[in-house]
């Protein structure tokens, strides 16, 4: 399959929301190109799995390759392995459930759709890149759409939360580019090319120096504790579709980059400061589940919420085994599902009741029948339900950092299992607080969802439910891409 | 003699523009509206003589040189004054005295053309004179404001001084070496404590012209004084051609000494990235802020300058093409609005977005370049430079340039939320745009776009390196 469509395609559609005239059709044509965005994500997936099933065991797939600058070496060179593959089924969903719940955007729509599909054009492109300059390139892209989707559509200190968030996120890649140049000169190889870059080893003291700056850095965007302060100012001020697109995208390029370019192709220092990844990693699952605990604002409880859930996905790469590391990356996909649809359901019913305090609602299972379903089955799929990918991705970990028999990955284990106790005590009051009791009088001419708002939550549902019944099928497809990775650590003394 | 025409083009072709303009001058007057399509067009040939009938060689015993690359980078400049003469065409229209404006920026531009050129110190000097002098003449255009003959005054005393200097440095360097051309210096050059003085009072001039903190100290007046016209012509064609002649000098000269100067270029960078930015936070003034700004994209052009290799000089010379674009674009669209409107605060920009979307795209755009952030030209620009200094493993330096790009991108980012967030009763009315300066700023906004994606801009340069 010829991987460069999944950038061209989102490309295109953004220039061509700019050229139409009217409201209806910059909505209509956003969707189009939403739907071609999972038409070809599934077809990869397809495609992918034939190729595996056929006995292709190439390390990564569907491989592309141009000179771009070639001066510096440089070349647009793209191609899949199971990990981003799963990462790209998740934007795709993402993108489409995002596209949807924006439906009423009334404010400069152009505008808004045009920067939701360009953030999507950075995530593609981000997923795909195996050269850490195109690599680089695309997670900068993603930088400004969302400052702008917070400025100019978000709610509350939206200007502060804006700055806040581009700052940060700025000053993330700030410490992923001097990472990526000391890697370029480090090395001696001269070369971005991810796959030519891991098959030497970098020099170990090189890799002292430039993995916690390439840690650090992709951190930033995964909420690594303590650079996760932008998390909840961003999300809680961001538009819907914004706060989808935040956390169930946008962090997960972190994620990703964490484990695929800073562990990869460094183990002996991922080795090294695994210890304190975990330590980092578990003060963000509690830090954040007991900062959940006190918000009274739905998206705030999200948000924080989120700053747990990510913690799981560095605590999972840290623990550097091949459970944790595929359960790390179905967190991703899982989290980037959930979240998604959480935000979706929370714009739902801000929009109805103006209101994201807690406290202030009630009794709205019996105006908004599916709204407040969903939204139990989000946060069933939060607190680790079983049948829910919550429960599927979060268990992998857990099995996988048990397989370390020591007091210390013991005891950072045992630690982040509590915190699952506090996000149900945070998740059960929220939604019992939201859904049941008595029904305000001034919301009983509520109103339940409209069809593209049912479309965007069934989207999303479909997903979650598909990993929690069925998870083999997502790890059969992370754990080729989680082995690689394990033979470059394993071969560290 | 032959070669005497063909090496010499760029500066004949500028003198008989001059020239030319001096006999409309003398001769009947014609309307603004005429006389300045002519000198766009004479100028739009001028950039594309450029990529003809080019040879390489030196004339006057090696007085003067020229390479392919010299030849790239005063089309870069030629092509920088074209687009100014586009882009403020509202001002120039309404100016009395339209040719002697002109002259003065070519007789500039001829100068500059003669210090990239130059090759030694003599001509070096003479031809900075001819750079400089002009400027302080232009920069009292606006002759019925007192703050413009303020700029020229600030300005003509600054440059005498650090012609002052340039002159000492030189005579400390021909007392320490016996002789002023480029070409048998670096022989000579040992790093004895006089030969250093002497190279610190040569490299005082260069950080004058290029505003390098702590030599910066007249550029925020000057800039806010100057007509804008003036203004962009100093930031970016000014900076730019000091910055070609500073590259070579230091790579071919003072090679040598490199472990002298490395050391006082990164310091100096770094200085000059934190003052300029820190200080254009607090700007309110849309052509203050923009000086302040370009002090600190100095500091930055220096980091690339402390790689010393080949890739440095390619990567400098992409930085100050892209710069060009960007730089004037949003010149351009602050002249625009403040011809029609007079207002020059940032303040003044709320709301822009809902009465002239198009122009704050344009404007986004461009500081989106001067921030480095994809997929603007200013992303690779400025990756280039840092990958140029990192050549020499000195990851601090590269981390402080990083992290000052933080701060960078937090000032453009305050014009981007006056426009695009800030909610305005009465924002600026739709402006009315010049044919030409609309022609500018598209030919500006592709650029700013395209020379990062096309990467055969750069292979090109760098073939030429």
């Amino acid at each position: 399959m010829n991987l460069t469509l999944l950038i061209v395609v989102p490309m295109l559609s953004a220039i061509a929301v700019l050229l139409v005239p009217n409201r209806q059709q910059v909505k209509w044509l956003a969707l189009a190109g939403a739907s071609v965005q999972l038409i070809l994500a599934f077809a990869l997936l397809v495609i992918y799995r034939n190729e595996v099933a056929a006995g292709n065991t190439a390390q990564m797939f569907f491989q592309q390759q141009y000179n771009w600058f070639p001066s510096w070496n440089i070349s647009f060179h793209v191609g899949v392995d199971g990990i981003s593959v799963a990462m790209i089924l998740l934007t795709a969903f993402v993108v489409i459930a995002g596209v949807l719940v924006s439906w009423n955007v009334e404010k400069m729509t152009k505008e808004f759709y045009f920067l939701l599909l360009l953030l999507s054009f950075g995530a593609y492109g981000f997923f795909i890149s195996l050269d850490l300059f195109v690599l680089f390139f695309f997670l900068e892209i993603a930088v400004i759409p969302k400052y702008l989707l917070i400025g100019i559509w978000g709610s509350g200190k939206k200007e502060y939360s804006a700055n806040k968030l581009a700052l940060m996120l700025m000053g993330g890649s700030a410490l992923v580019l001097v990472g990526l140049l000391g890697v370029y000169f480090g090395s001696g190889q001269h070369t971005f090319d991810l796959l030519s870059l891991s098959k030497i080893s970098i020099p170990v003291k090189v890799q002292m120096i430039c993995f916690p700056l390439l840690f650090v850095g992709f951190g930033v965007f995964t909420a690594l504790f303590p650079f996760h302060t932008w998390v909840p100012d961003g999300h809680s001020s961001a538009p819907t579709a914004g706060s989808m697109f935040l956390a169930g995208i946008s962090m997960k390029l972190g994620g990703y980059g964490c484990l695929r370019v800073a562990t990869y192709m460094m183990p002996e220092g991922a080795k090294e400061y695994a210890n304190i990844i975990i330590i980092l990693s578990t003060i963000a699952i509690l830090y954040g589940a007991f900062a959940t605990m006190m918000q009274k604002d739905l998206k705030y409880i999200n948000a924080y919420s989120s700053v747990s859930h990510c913690g799981f996905v560095l605590l999972g790469i840290g623990m550097l085994t091949k459970t944790a590391i595929t359960g790390a990356v179905m967190q991703m996909v899982s989290h980037g599902l959930m979240t998604a649809l959480f935000f979706a359901v929370i714009g739902m019913i801000y929009e109805r009741t103006h209101t994201r305090q807690v406290n202030e609602m009630g009794g709205l299972l019996k105006k908004l029948p599916f709204i407040t379903t969903v939204l139990f089955i989000v946060g069933f799929c939060s607190l680790g339900l079983p049948g829910l990918s919550g429960f599927v991705a979060e268990m992998t970990i857990f099995m996988g950092s048990w397989e370390h028999p020591d007091t210390f990955h013991r005891v950072a284990t045992i630690a982040a299992c509590m915190s699952i106790v506090v996000t149900a005590v945070y998740i059960l009051r929220a939604v019992s607080q939201t859904a049941m009791g008595p029904i305000k009088e001034s919301y009983n001419h509520l109103t339940d969802a409209t069809w593209n708002e049912k479309a965007a939550a069934i989207i999303l549902l479909v997903g979650i439910i598909a990993i929690g019944v069925a998870p083999f099928w997502l790890k059969d497809l992370i754990s080729p891409g989680a082995e690689i990775i394990m033979q470059k650590i394993s071969l560290v003394k | 003699m032959n070669d005497f025409f063909t090496i010499l083009k760029p500066e004949l072709i500028i003198t008989f523009i001059i020239f030319l303009l001096l006999f409309i001058k003398i001769g009947k007057g014609t309307t603004n509206d005429v006389l300045l399509t002519l000198i766009q067009l004479l100028l739009l040939l001028n950039f594309i003589a450029g990529f003809f009938f080019n040879t390489e060689g030196s004339l006057f015993d090696g007085m003067y040189f020229s390479n392919p690359l010299i030849t790239l980078q005063k089309s870069i400049l030629s092509l920088g004054v074209y687009l100014i003469s586009l882009l403020f065409a509202d001002w120039f229209k309404k100016t009395q005295h339209l040719p002697e404006f002109f002259i003065l920026m070519l007789a500039a531009l001829l100068g500059m053309n003669f210090l990239i050129s130059s090759g030694n110190f003599l001509m070096f000097y003479l031809a900075l004179e001819l750079a400089s002098i002009p400027v302080a003449a232009m920069a009292n255009f606006d002759l019925e404001k007192k703050i413009s003959s303020e700029a020229a005054m600030k300005m003509i005393l600054s440059s005498a001084f650090s012609s002052g200097i340039l002159l000492f440095g030189i005579s400390l360097m021909y007392g320490a070496t016996g002789t002023i051309s480029f070409t048998a210096l670096p022989a000579l050059l040992t790093g004895s404590p006089l030969q250093i003085m002497a190279f610190v009072f040569l490299f005082s001039a260069f950080a004058f012209k290029l505003s390098i903190v702590p030599f910066h100290l007249w550029t925020a007046d000057v800039y806010e004084g100057s007509p804008i016209a003036v203004t962009s012509f100093l930031s970016v064609i000014s900076k730019g051609a000091i910055a070609f002649v500073l590259v070579s000098v230091l790579y071919k000269v003072f090679e040598p000494m490199q472990a002298v100067w490395y050391n006082m270029v990164m310091l100096l960078s770094i200085i000059t990235m934190i003052v300029g930015n820190l200080f254009a936070v607090r700007q309110q003034n849309i052509k203050r802020f923009l000086a302040f700004s370009s002090i600190a994209q100095v500091g930055f052009i220096l980091v690339g300058v402390s790689g010393n290799s080949p890739d440095a000089v390619a990567a400098v010379v992409y930085f100050i093409l892209i710069y060009v674009f960007s730089n004037l674009a949003a010149f351009g669209v602050a002249a625009a609005i403040s011809s029609q409107t007079g207002k020059e605060k940032i303040d003044d920009y709320k709301g822009l977005y809902q009465t002239n979307p198009l122009l704050c795209w344009v404007l986004a755009l461009a500081l989106f370049s001067l921030a480095g952030i994809p997929p603007t030209a200013g992303f690779f620009g400025k990756l280039f430079l840092l990958t140029a200094g990192a050549a020499k493993a000195n990851y601090l330096f590269i981390l402080i340039a990083a992290l000052n790009m933080i701060i960078s991108l937090y000032y453009y980012l305050r014009v981007i939320r006056s426009m695009f967030m800030d909610k305005n009763e009465q924002p600026i009315e739709k402006i009315n745009i010049q044919p030409s300066t609309k022609m500018a700023l598209v030919i500006c906004a592709a650029g700013v776009i395209l020379i990062g994606l096309l990467s055969w801009v750069y292979d090109y340069i760098h073939e030429m390196v």
